[in-house]
Parts: structure tokens; C-alpha cells; sequence
């Protein structure tokens, strides 16, 4: 979408150093500093994050609702890909 | 003036200053030109009126009469204030809003770089929390007027022509009296000539980029320091104590 609100840009907030980057929303801006602020404005006021990405959303490539079955459905019976066979040692948070 | 008398005046100088600046910029709140913008406008308005509560809150101390920060924001009277003409000047449409607070972001930043490093601990933590906030207002003010001055032939306009009639309030911002003699004595304050060197180069460099220019007119026009402001003031004080003035004490 591009009209006299800018352009549209996801905005990926990471909460903590060495945590991925998590999509929180989206914002309107015409320039990426513009989409920076605005999205720290706009996501980031209550002590959310560390570190912010914005991305124009018309670069974002995501799969369509048709490809589900071709994509996911495959996996659903191979539990073996599945780490289900480890016991998770006590103190590991981030698994 | 004693040491008492002159840093109360002080913390009034720096508390009215954001709380008006603050004030006025809310008033931003519902008409930005896109709602983030209306969201990051409310925010550096609350910023700055949460800075201005801790300094009024510390000269209500300072003065020890019993007044809190609410006494000084809703019940003094316009001479009374000695918030910076600059402040107070109202904003007929978004260059207007941009110009004001980027002249007085660089103007805070440099300001309370220095004051970080007070004699006063408690105006050397105010300043040290404050500055982190207003660090981000200078960004997001400059960015803007390098957008708007490097736009369209209308933004440019637009921003050369408030700079054109704000900037004649800049002067005053520099000006020392007995309070700053007072002050700067006990290294509480710091002398305001070097904060102009700095804030002048930051404020050619912005515009240099943002292809605007400083006005060729250099008629300064002062008061603020001796209480004396423009027709603006008591408009806005009118708004802004109307109801603590009505309901006295009312809490909210």
C-alpha cells in the first residue's frame, strides 16, 4: 500500500540480546528512519525490546494458503524429525 | 539573591519551559499527519511533562513553602512563568511543530549534557534521566526537518517559514541574569555562551542538510527571563489551569 500515510513495514522486535527477532506489527512510514521511530514509538514503549528491524512489507516473500498441504502436510508423519527422543537437561530455557 | 532564591528560579526556568513546550505539543495529539506520528508526538509530549513534574517537584523542595509541582504548573499566573518565549509560540501547522521543537531539542540536548554534571546531585540525576528522552526528541525532530526541508517545494515553504518567524525567539535562550551569576559560581549551572557555540553548529549543520537557512534578519526578541511573555502565555495557561482552578485539589 502506498498512499500519502507511506508505505507499509513490518516491524521484527527482539526482546532480549540473543533472542530472535519477533513480528509485533506493523507501521506506516515514508523513509526507514521514519519506520524506525515509528516503530519503536509504536511498539517499544513499555520496555519491549533491545533491538528493532523494519522491513517493507511488498518485500516480505510468504507462502499462499494453497501451499499448505504441499508444504507442511509432509511433515506431519515423519515424527522422527521430531526431537521427542532427548530428555531436555533441567536449566535449558531456550530449546 | 541567595543561592536558595536563584536555584528555585532556575528549576522554574527549566521546569516551565518543558512543561509548556510539552503542553503545546499535545495539543498535537488526534491532528499528526499519520496516526504513528500522532502516537510519537503524545509521547515526547508526556516526556517532557514528566520532566517538567520532576523539576517542579524539586523546586517546590527547594523553595520549601509547601507547594507541590501541581501549585506551580495550575496556580501561578503568567508572570509568574519563565518558560522560554520559544515554548510558548503555537503551531499553525506541522513545519510550525518541527521547527519549534527541533530549536529547542538542540538547545535541551546541549543544556543538559552539561547539567549532567551539576554540583546539585539531584539536578545532575533529573538531567542525566532527562537526557536519554530528549536525545531521541533531537533525533526524531532533525530527521524531520531534514524531510520536510529537503521535500516538496511546499514542505520546504512551509518549514523555511516558521523558521523565518520562530527563530527570533532563539536568542533569549542564551541569556544569563543574577541567577545564572549565582549559580554558576557554586558550579550548579554552566555558562550559557558555550551552549550557544554548540547549539548554533548543530543547528547550521541540520540545516545544511535539509537545504534551509538561518533568517537574514537578526532581530532577537527577549522577556521570558523577567516573566514577560508573548500574548500566547496566558491563552495557553487559561487552557491548561481551567479545571485545576475550578476544582482546586482535584485529582485525576
Amino acid at each position: 500500500m502506498s498512499d500519502s500515510q507511506g508505505i507499509l513495514w513490518e516491524v521484527f522486535v527482539q526482546s532480549k540480546p540473543g533472542q530472535p527477532h519477533k513480528h509485533s506489527g506493523s507501521v506506516h512510514a515514508h523513509d526507514k528512519e521514519m519506520a524506525l521511530q515509528n516503530a519503536r514509538d509504536l511498539y517499544c514503549r513499555r520496555s519491549e525490546g533491545t533491538n528493532i528491524w523494519v522491513v517493507p512489507a511488498s518485500e516480505i516473500v510468504a507462502s499462499s494458503p494453497e501451499d499448505i498441504a504441499s508444504f507442511f502436510d509432509p511433515s506431519d508423519d515423519k515424527v522422527y524429525r521430531h526431537p521427542t527422543f532427548y530428555t531436555v537437561p533441567e536449566g535449558i530455557t531456550h530449546m | 539573591m541567595t543561592k536558595q532564591e536563584a536555584l528555585f528560579k532556575y528549576l522554574l526556568r527549566l521546569g516551565d519551559h518543558h512543561l509548556v513546550l510539552g503542553h503545546r505539543l499535545s495539543e498535537q495529539s488526534s491532528k499528526g499527519p499519520i496516526i504513528e506520528e500522532d502516537i510519537a508526538c503524545s509521547n515526547i509530549a508526556l516526556d517532557l511533562i514528566g520532566n517538567a513534574n520532576h523539576l517542579l517537584q524539586y523546586a517546590g523542595e527547594v523553595e520549601s513553602k509547601n507547594r507541590s509541582a501541581d501549585d506551580l504548573a495550575f496556580l501561578r499566573g503568567e508572570r509568574d512563568f519563565y518558560n522560554s518565549l520559544l515554548s510558548e509560540q503555537p503551531a499553525p501547522d506541522f513545519a510550525y511543530v518541527m521547527v519549534r521543537h527541533f530549536l529547542a531539542d538542540v538547545y535541551d540536548f546541549y543544556l543538559y549534557t552539561a547539567l549532567q554534571k551539576s554540583s546539585d546531585e539531584t539536578l545532575a540525576a533529573i538531567a542525566a534521566k532527562a537526557l536519554k528522552e530528549i536525545t531521541y526528541h533531537l533525533r526524531h525532530s532533525s530527521k524531520w526537518l531534514i524531510r520536510l526541508g529537503d521535500g516538496t517545494s511546499e514542505s520546504h515553504k512551509r518549514t523555511q517559514d516558521a523558521i523565518n518567524e520562530l527563530y527570533r525567539f532563539t536568542g533569549e535562550l542564551f541569556e544569563m541574569n543574577e541567577v545564572d551569576e549565582v549559580l554558576m559560581k557554586e558550579k550548579i549551572t554552566f555558562d550559557l555562551t558555550a551552549i550557544h557555540q554548540l547549539w548554533l553548529s548543530k543547528v547550521k549543520e541540520v540545516f545544511a542538510e535539509a537545504t534551509l537557512e538561518i533568517p537574514a534578519d537578526t532581530f532577537m526578541q527577549r522577556g521570558s527571563r523577567d516573566g514577560k511573555h508573548t500574548e500566547h502565555l496566558g491563552f495557553l495557561l487559561a487552557e491548561m489551569q481551567h479545571l485545576h482552578r475550578v476544582i482546586p485539589g482535584a485529582e485525576w
